[in-house]
């Protein structure tokens, strides 16, 4: 019973299930908004250098 | 060994920190705030003399929301102990304690460098040295040093709210020039009146916590006699766009039938001293500075925006 009052500090911690809901939201939100980001940069990087960056060199 | 178990138990000391989610941390940004920043840096982009590539505009004016947001977050890190004092404050996610005070510092200086890295990408590094150096000026001039210290909080720490347009200039055109330091101005002499408005209403919150507002230690009557002069500067230094050319005619009709109109609401501050009747006044101008300055950059959006300036010369 001992155990149950106080948790094994080596199991880390613990995670409510409201808490594991926003860890999922914020990694989903994290998620979206690095891949707008990549597909940002990529529209910048084309724009900046033109189309000719896809063609190969003569 | 994961350090994060999944079984719904009783969180242990340090769980809170995972109690935020997306919602919260969007809280930090102060998307009120953001929404006049990227506002007011849109006009400063189109009003540059150059066109800038639609991408290149969009990434640049999401680099500048982040930095604004940024900011916001800093702040909302630092002034956690008075924002849970004042009512007008007090529902913001770090005193609620949904936000620890550490994660909103490191979510604010990681977004701050993202902001900061995106734009001298996107943009130039002028343009990235100046969003720095807002980002700066609101968390650590401002906030940390000015905001407790001196009545003069919001006018100096102004500067920061009034850089945006500069920003948007130097991200289109690489330079700072005459046409959008007259931006800045605007700004600049705007923040006064329009946060003193406010502060003469809510002077028993800045009160409670400690922050030297103008009506707290200069008292009510001293700070509607400032709210009026500023506002006359305002007015003035609002139709000077027209004259250089970056506002046309319908920006210079705006800024007079606009301008007159925040001197009336200021003179009402400066005549309406007692009761309900003075906070309603107050809380007028500030309704009403809102809307003004939304008007000016608004016009300035559509006139070059639309290329009336450019085509037509209005």
């Amino acid at each position: 019973m001992s155990a149950m009052a106080e948790p094994d500090p080596r199991q880390g911690v613990r995670l409510t299930p409201q808490q594991e809901r926003n860890r999922r939201l914020r990694n989903i939100a994290i998620g979206v908004c690095i891949g707008l980001l990549a597909a940002l940069f990529y529209a910048v990087t084309i724009v900046k250098l033109g189309p000719g960056v896809l063609r190969p060199e003569p | 060994m994961s350090l994060v178990s999944r079984e719904p138990m009783t969180p242990t000391a340090g769980a809170v920190e995972y109690a935020a989610g997306p919602r919260e941390y969007f809280a930090l940004l102060k998307p009120r705030v953001m929404s006049l920043v990227v506002f007011t840096a849109l006009a400063g982009l189109l009003v540059a003399p150059v066109s800038v590539h639609p991408v290149i505009a969009f990434a640049s004016l999401l680099a500048i929301a982040a930095g604004a947001g940024a900011a916001g977050a800093l702040n909302m890190w630092w002034d956690a102990d008075i924002d849970a004092i004042m009512s007008r404050t007090c529902n913001r996610p770090v005193p609620l304690g949904l936000v620890q005070p550490r994660e909103a510092l490191f979510f604010g200086l990681t977004l701050a460098l993202i902001a900061v890295m995106s734009l001298a990408v996107t943009a130039n590094l002028l343009a990235a040295g100046l969003l720095a150096f807002t980002i700066f000026f609101y968390a650590v001039v401002y906030t940390m040093w000015l905001k407790r210290s001196t009545p003069q909080n919001i006018v100096i720490g102004g500067a920061a709210g009034a850089l945006p347009p500069v920003v948007g200039y130097a991200a289109a055109t690489g330079s700072v020039t005459l046409d959008s330091l007259v931006l800045f101005a605007i700004i600049f002499i705007w923040t006064p009146p329009h946060f003193w408005a406010l502060a003469l209403v809510k002077s028993g919150d800045y009160a409670r916590a400690g922050v030297p507002m103008m009506p707290n230690v200069k008292g009510a009557g001293r700070t509607r006699l400032e709210i009026l002069l500023y506002t006359l500067a305002l007015a003035a230094i609002a139709v000077a766009p027209w004259p250089l050319g970056v506002g046309g005619r319908i920006y210079a009709a705006l800024a007079i039938a606009a301008g007159l109109a925040m001197i009336h609401f200021a003179w009402r501050v400066y005549r309406t001293r007692q009761g309900r009747e003075a906070n309603r006044a107050a809380m007028q101008l500030f309704g009403f500075s809102i809307l003004y300055l939304f008007l000016l950059f608004a016009a300035l959006v559509v006139e070059h925006g639309s290329g009336l300036i450019e085509r037509y010369g209005l």
